[in-house]
């Protein structure tokens, strides 16, 4: 490690530049889910749904998503949005609507298992007692497809804080840019990158972590 | 907007408009340019690729391995770490921080440390599945080995890696296409693929539009295409009766 000078570590030196790319890469995360599980549920809702005129157009939204690297869906929002509103936005406000937008097929096809893994009975139960395709959905079926999914649903959640990294393509100021831009500074860009990575990692093991302890206690309710 | 697509016979550094659209001699037309990135992106994948699946498989079936809790362990912290951290920053890693630990590696093509990167962040995932692969099939499957007196080596060449393997496919095509999109992140160091011409290209022709919609499809085609291939191999080295169930995963 003969030419790594690790002194620059301190948190008072270099806090000042990562924290508002923290909070940024935290809220990117939180938004991104929340936003992307209510669209990407009723993207799941449209595709078995039943009618074709519901089916196509998610289908095709979802597997469009899908085909595409998260980069260049941040590069064409990014390029559009101006475009579509007639005036410029920010580079972090085009990629939490990017993030969104772009989750909400991931998450989509997370419901759609979920909801496909209950048995039919479950459905047929439900009408029996009278209820409406909403009722059913709402008191019988979300809610055991949610538990079900809950455990690839949060890995989903992790990949994408994972991913906020990748706003550096359009230039917002995450996490990983707060790093950089403290390295960039301080003269220690190197040793800059070595602790982004090292702070991801341990942010990401300890929240797969949990993830594997709800697993497992998922797991035992099932 | 004007929807023009000649500009990709345009050269790239004159801008006058070749006919037939491949420049000859030293000139490169766009059309030359992102073909050659096409070339680097698939490139770039093959090449993790190769290497997700040499370290995912050995550290997968690490992982499963009786009475080696050493091993076990190596599996497990191979698949932790390189799971963990984000596909950029590993990329900035092996760019950046590793030729700065080893000067030797100073010398390499950034290409290769690139596919270094992005196949080892893959081979966690290709880990992992083969890991829950192998944890898939029935108990007796090992016993059947040990019954008739193979090693644990000949147990696994003989009896668990052939079905685990034909198991993990399913996983394994969404994985190969994960990877192809990936490689769109090696534009953060300079790799001429895709993504990189798309900015690059968008921003001179100040058509970004026609620009992006190229890469697009490209992307596309070469993801549609991997799972073509991929479902046949699944075909052709199907088990009679046995169906590979596909269950659910997380993905980017």
């Amino acid at each position: 490690m003969g030419n790594l000078d690790l002194s620059f570590f301190d948190w008072s030196v270099i806090g000042p530049f990562v924290t508002k790319g923290l909070i940024f890469s935290l809220w990117l995360t939180v938004v991104a889910t929340i936003g992307g599980v209510v669209f990407g549920t009723i993207l799941a809702l449209m595709r078995l749904s039943g009618k074709k005129w519901l089916e196509l157009p998610a289908a095709t939204y979802v597997n469009t998503m899908r085909s595409i690297p998260l980069v260049m869906v941040l590069l064409w929002f990014f390029l559009l949005i101006p475009f579509a509103i007639g005036r410029p936005i920010g580079a972090e406000l085009s990629a939490i609507v990017t993030f969104i937008a772009f989750e909400a097929a991931y998450f989509s096809e997370i419901v759609r298992a979920g909801i496909q893994s209950i048995p039919r009975g479950q459905v047929f139960a439900g009408q029996a007692l009278g209820m409406t395709y909403a009722q059913n959905m709402k008191i019988v079926i979300l809610p055991q497809a949610f538990r079900n999914m809950l455990p690839v649903f949060l890995t989903q959640t992790i990949i994408l804080f994972q991913d906020t990294s990748l706003v550096y393509a359009i230039g917002a100021y995450d996490m990983l840019k707060g790093f950089e831009t403290a390295g960039k500074n301080l003269g220690r860009p190197i040793e800059a990158y070595l602790l982004a990575a090292i702070v991801y990692f341990f942010m990401c093991f300890a929240l797969s972590w949990i993830v594997k302890r709800i697993q497992q206690k998922v797991q035992i309710i099932r | 907007m004007a929807w023009d697509w000649e500009l990709f016979c345009k050269e790239t550094a004159t801008g006058e408009i070749i006919a037939g659209c491949f420049g000859k001699g030293g000139d490169q037309t766009y059309l030359n340019w992102i073909f050659s990135a096409w070339g680097w992106t698939l490139t770039v994948a093959a090449g993790a690729l190769v290497v997700a699946l040499a370290f995912g498989l050995l550290m997968g079936t690490l992982r499963t391995l009786p009475n080696s809790p050493w091993l076990v362990r190596l599996g497990t912290a191979w698949t932790e770490l390189f799971r963990n951290i984000p596909l950029l920053v590993q990329i900035f890693l092996w760019y950046f921080v590793i030729p700065a630990i080893f000067p030797t590696l100073k010398d390499l093509p950034p290409v290769i440390l690139v596919i270094f990167a992005l196949g080892f962040f893959t081979s966690a995932r290709v880990s992992e599945q083969v890991r829950s692969g192998i944890q898939a099939l029935p108990r007796g499957q090992r016993y059947a080995g040990m019954a008739v007196g193979f090693t644990t080596p000949q147990t696994y060449r003989y009896v668990l890696l052939p079905m685990a393997l034909r198991i993990v496919i399913p996983p394994l095509t969404s994985e190969s296409m994960n990877i192809i999109k990936n490689s769109s992140v090696a534009f953060a160091v300079s790799i001429a693929e895709l993504t990189m011409f798309a900015r690059q290209a968008g921003e001179e022709t100040s058509a970004p539009v026609q620009m992006y919609l190229a890469v697009t499809v490209l992307y596309a085609i070469s993801a549609f295409a991997v799972n073509r291939v991929m479902r046949y191999i699944e075909t052709k080295t199907q088990v009679p009766g046995f169906v590979a169930a596909g269950g659910m995963g997380a993905g980017h």
